[in-house]
């Protein structure tokens, strides 16, 4: 099947990050200094935990994030006609999760629909009955399925972490000191391979059951829940990282700029950073996100399809989000300028002649950056929670789009529903949860190797 | 004090000055307002007299900064920037899209408002600071551990679950309080507990842990082992030093939101059906009222400025050291 590959603003926006994410790399790697706080979140339990769990959150995000569209099989005129709905390399890879859907809700693993019809039966009499669900395998497989796909993961696990514990040790020299140190670096990193297997035991259950069953169940319209929480995880992603592309710049830039120049530079930059953090920063959010509704709703013919027309809407959420949230991170880096220009070796510097924007770019920007990396993971969780908010209220990503927002806004009324229907706020929840979790966790390690407030010992 | 006030209150004119030129750029110049009829009267078929109608309906059929059409000083105030955005200053809002007049429903919402905001806001400071002193007594301890562990899972919760989560659990399954709604008087307590009770527990994951980290800073500093080596318990050197010093800290994030509470919040009044000024200003975002937002934005800065002038204030209440001058 042929198909031609999409980039949308925000997949741009990505592989602009994972760029210069690639690049800061490379970089830290060759300097050993810039590693050493490095190797100390490394040390960390805890947060080798929730790296890897956010890591798989980025495999998805990122396998999401590559989008195509697919030729149609009707050529007009010699010419090949794509498809208007662009899929992702995820989608084509979760294929019988998009394509099952059901007529409507049914629970996590049901055989049938969970509120009964009028079906006409053999006899010709009409009865009310649980309708079963068109995609659903067998009542006794479960079990069985289950545990071969608990197997197959653990085992994939179990290989994942031979080869990860095998790698480093090679390069080692065979002295008995350091075998001492490898035992005893491998006791500790017990807890990090007890998780992993647990957690590819488990991907690997859920794989085998979701090819045949509804794991988390369907919607009011039949969708899969799985499917869609899978791909809410794109959106909270991009939200919680392409907004810092328009952070850090201002941030960086205006607040080294206040603190190192002072006068009447950080009188305007201080005025304008009051300003913006003076309005509530929801209703500003609110009062941007409703005008740039008025220009898409006025403007339809600036998008070729739906997707990337609520694409846009989700690069310029990121884009509001990211011009209200610079200021506080600006003000904490004007302090720090302000401090740092006292200090004796930027006055040498100045002594020597050195041009301001050398001693920014050497002396002033190097030694603010472990507040930047410290603001940055911190703020990701938060903006991936507001994301929600921001969606029920009616100002966040576009209603077409698959977000958690979105996802609790559907669900909001049906708790009142009878049976209850809990399965899509149940796991819309939980993977925020997850999500949100794990950010905290490993942003409190990055903060407390990075700060150099905390005494070490 | 009183020079200082003033000076600060001349402050804050050119910063709400900003605001307004950056909420009347935000509302008529990024859309003209003949976008924003088109958007309010449907995109597809629409007639050029049906936006003048709807344009002259709302008043923004004027020039936007300057008429120069009308008499010498009607050349600046017959504008849309005169009438809609320069008379926020008197505090006159106008009117919104139904044609009620902005002023007096802030007036008639502001107290269903405040009996949400208030009460969250006093018990969750007292239940927040005391649970911080708390892990602080304790600290390094296993109690400790497993306080900040309990915080660090309670602000990875997202709010609307504590909402749906608190409305099912204690509405719906235990019928101990109405779902949702609204009372004047002795009536309302029972529709105000359950948001108050939610609204504290929503913020104690990220309060408790900023308040703890504000005490274990200063526990660690030279005057608190004085006071130990005085033979103080360590409950007095907690109450009656940690406590004391840590105010100046806990006052800066805490007063600026007193003013604030005015507006009252968004989830909490829109989920619980309060009618006060967050559900208003939801509505308003529902319905694409742009006359109540941009209304909401200004009082809100407003209400910031006084909360920052407030907090200059009540550090000299705290900190005799401070003099404003």
């Amino acid at each position: 099947m042929s198909f031609t590959p999409v980039i949308l603003w925000s997949d741009a926006l990505v592989f602009l990050l994972l760029a210069a994410g690639a690049l800061m790399t490379w970089y830290v790697r060759r300097q050993e200094y810039l590693l050493l706080p490095w190797r100390r979140v490394a040390k960390s339990n805890v947060a080798m935990v929730s790296l890897l769990v956010l890591s798989l959150f980025l495999l998805v995000g990122m396998l999401d994030t590559l989008h195509y569209r697919v030729a149609l099989k009707d050529k007009s005129a010699g010419q090949t006609v794509y498809s208007p709905e662009v899929l992702s390399v995820f989608d084509k890879l979760v294929e019988p999760l998009r394509l099952h859907t059901e007529k409507t809700y049914s629970a996590p693993m049901a055989m049938t629909l969970y509120a009964k019809e009028s079906v006409t039966d053999a006899q010709g009499n009409v009865v009310r009955v649980y309708p079963k669900l068109q995609y659903t395998g067998d009542d006794g497989q479960v079990m069985s399925r289950a545990v071969t796909g608990a197997l197959a993961g653990l085992l994939a696990g179990g290989g994942l972490v031979w080869l990860f514990s095998s790698f480093p040790r090679r390069r080692e020299s065979s002295g008995i000191e350091n075998h001492r140190v490898a035992v005893q670096s491998s006791a500790r990193q017990w807890p990090l391979v007890i998780v992993t297997l647990i957690i590819a035991g488990l991907i690997g259950m859920t794989i085998n059951l979701a090819s045949v069953y509804h794991v988390l169940g369907t919607d009011k319209v039949g969708q899969d829940v799985l499917y869609l929480s899978l791909k809410s995880i794109r959106t909270g992603l991009i939200i919680g990282t392409v907004t810092t592309l328009v952070t850090l710049p201002l941030a960086l830039f205006l607040g080294v700029a206040a603190g190192y120049f002072r006068g009447w530079v950080d009188d305007v930059i201080q005025y304008v950073y009051t300003v913006l953090s003076s309005i509530p920063s929801v209703l500003l959010i609110a009062a941007a996100v409703l005008m740039m509704q008025v220009t898409i709703d006025t403007h339809p013919n600036w998008f070729d399809t739906a997707a990337s027309r609520a694409d846009l809407r989700l690069v310029f959420l990121c884009l509001i989000l990211g011009m209200t949230s610079w200021t506080g991170l600006c003000r904490l880096l004007r302090g720090e300028t302000l401090k740092l220009r006292e200090l004796e070796y930027i006055q040498a510097a100045q002594s020597f002649g050195v041009s301001s924007l050398r001693i920014l770019s050497r002396h002033i920007m190097p030694n603010v950056m472990h507040i930047i990396l410290i603001a940055l993971v911190m703020d990701f969780s938060g903006l991936v929670l507001a994301e929600a908010v921001l969606s029920y209220v009616g100002v966040g990503v576009d209603p077409s789009m698959i977000s958690f927002g979105t996802m609790i806004n559907g669900a909001r009324l049906e708790m009142a529903r009878e049976p209850m229907v809990w399965w899509a706020l149940a796991a819309a929840f939980s993977f925020m949860l997850v999500l949100v979790l794990a950010a905290n966790l490993f942003a409190d390690a990055v903060r407390d190797a990075f700060d150099p407030r905390m005494n070490r010992t | 004090m009183i020079a200082y006030l003033i000076r600060r209150i001349l402050y804050a004119i050119p910063i709400l000055i900003g605001v307004n030129l950056l909420t009347f750029a935000l509302f008529f110049v990024v859309n003209t307002p003949d976008d924003m009829a088109r958007m309010q009267l449907g995109v597809k078929r629409v007639t050029p007299e049906a936006i003048e109608k709807w344009k002259q309906q709302h008043g923004y059929d004027k020039p936007l900064l300057i008429n120069k059409m009308a008499d010498s000083s009607a050349k600046l105030t017959d504008t849309i920037f005169w009438q809609k955005s320069a008379s926020m200053f008197v505090l006159d809002f106008g009117f919104s899209d139904d044609g009620r007049s902005i002023s007096r429903e802030i007036v008639t919402r502001m107290g269903p408002s405040m009996a949400i905001a208030l009460p969250t806001f006093l018990i969750g400071l007292i239940f927040y600071v005391s649970f911080a002193l708390l892990m602080t007594l304790f600290r390094a301890t296993a109690l400790d551990i497993a306080g900040v562990a309990l915080c660090v899972v309670l602000m990875s919760v997202s709010g609307l679950f504590y909402i749906i989560g608190g409305q099912f659990l204690i509405s719906k399954l235990w019928h101990l309080v109405p779902i949702s709604g609204y009372a004047g008087g002795a009536d309302g307590f029972k529709f105000v507990v359950l948001p108050v009770v939610i609204g504290v527990i929503g913020g104690i994951g990220s309060s408790s842990r900023w308040y703890r980290t504000i005490f274990l800073e200063e526990i660690g500093k030279d005057y608190v082992r004085t006071a130990r080596a005085k033979g103080l318990s360590e409950l007095s050197v907690l109450f009656s030093h940690v406590l004391k010093n840590a105010m100046i800290p806990i006052l800066t994030g805490v007063v600026v939101v007193i003013p604030l509470l005015f507006m009252g919040s968004l989830l909490t009044e829109s989920f619980f059906g309060i009618p006060g000024l967050g559900s208003y200003t939801i509505d308003a975002i529902n319905a694409q009222d742009f006359s109540v937002v941009r209304a909401m934005v200004f009082l809100g800065s407003l209400l910031y400025i006084v909360g920052l002038i407030l907090t200059d204030i009540s550090y000299t209440l705290v900190d005799p050291r401070v003099r404003l001058q």
